[in-house]
């Protein structure tokens, strides 16, 4: 039997669904409204922020955090774009979606190493 | 008769299938909720890279989060991000059945646990940064 590779993009997308469950609508409260409307101006100063996304256990969370989610997206997507009708381009579909992923994971990482 | 061989028939389905009934349209919702938090994801990454890049960068950035436009994204996915919450919290008992001595731990019990987690991490987070 020919080995397929659906195991692995299932197991990304599962672990990225509980990333996502668990953390994505705090993440979303504190950076794109919270620092965004400048609530508790002093958590939000560049040094502190700086000190705070620094620190080891940060940029690691960070790194799960960007990482694993994207991956679930993309194994969404992937099937909503299936569902709606793509069905000429499968191939295609999941290299550009799961690319995706693996592209922002590595940017993710270049960004969190040089900090 | 040119076409010999015959294919066997295939109903198409219109694009718009989704739209036809609550429960498919509900499903397409909770499958676009991940559209928005990728999209979330990117925008973080750039704030991070951002806040690496030095204060006039990041503060500058800051006000571009604060734009209207920008602002209702964020709005808009916070929202996209509670429905995925909420429907993964409630599909895990079915994905995953725990059994205590031969029993089957009721479905209530693993939801609410999972609940509890979520409000205890989301709770921890706010308290680290804020």
């Amino acid at each position: 039997m020919r080995h397929s590779s659906e195991p692995i993009w299932w197991s990304l997308f599962a672990a990225g669904g509980v990333v996502a469950a668990l953390v994505a609508p705090v993440q979303i409260a504190l950076t794109g409204i919270a620092a965004a409307l400048g609530w508790a101006d002093d958590a939000f100063t560049h040094a502190r922020v700086l000190a705070l996304v620094s620190h080891p256990i940060s940029r690691l969370y960070l790194f799960v955090l960007i990482s694993l989610p994207l991956f679930h997206s993309a194994h969404r997507f992937r099937f909503t774009l299936i569902d709606l009708g793509l069905k000429q381009g499968r191939g295609l579909v999941a290299v550009l979606c799961y690319g995706a992923a693996v592209a922002g994971t590595i940017l993710a990482a270049l960004v969190l190493i040089r900090l | 008769m040119g076409e010999a061989v015959s294919r066997p028939y295939r109903r198409t389905m219109p694009a718009t299938w989704w739209l036809t009934n609550r429960a498919y349209f509900l499903f397409m919702v909770r499958e676009l909720t991940s559209v928005f938090i990728a999209i979330y994801l990117v925008l973080l990454l750039v704030l991070i890279s951002k806040v690496a890049a030095g204060r006039e960068a990041y503060e500058a950035y800051l006000t571009f989060l604060g734009t209207p436009a920008v602002l209702a994204f964020h709005v808009l996915a916070l929202a996209a991000a509670l429905y995925h919450s909420i429907t993964w919290f409630n599909l895990a008992p079915k994905g995953l059945v725990v059994r205590v001595r031969e029993r089957r731990v009721p479905d209530a019990i693993i939801a609410g646990s999972n609940y509890l987690a979520w409000i205890a991490v989301s709770a921890l987070l706010w308290w680290v940064v804020l």
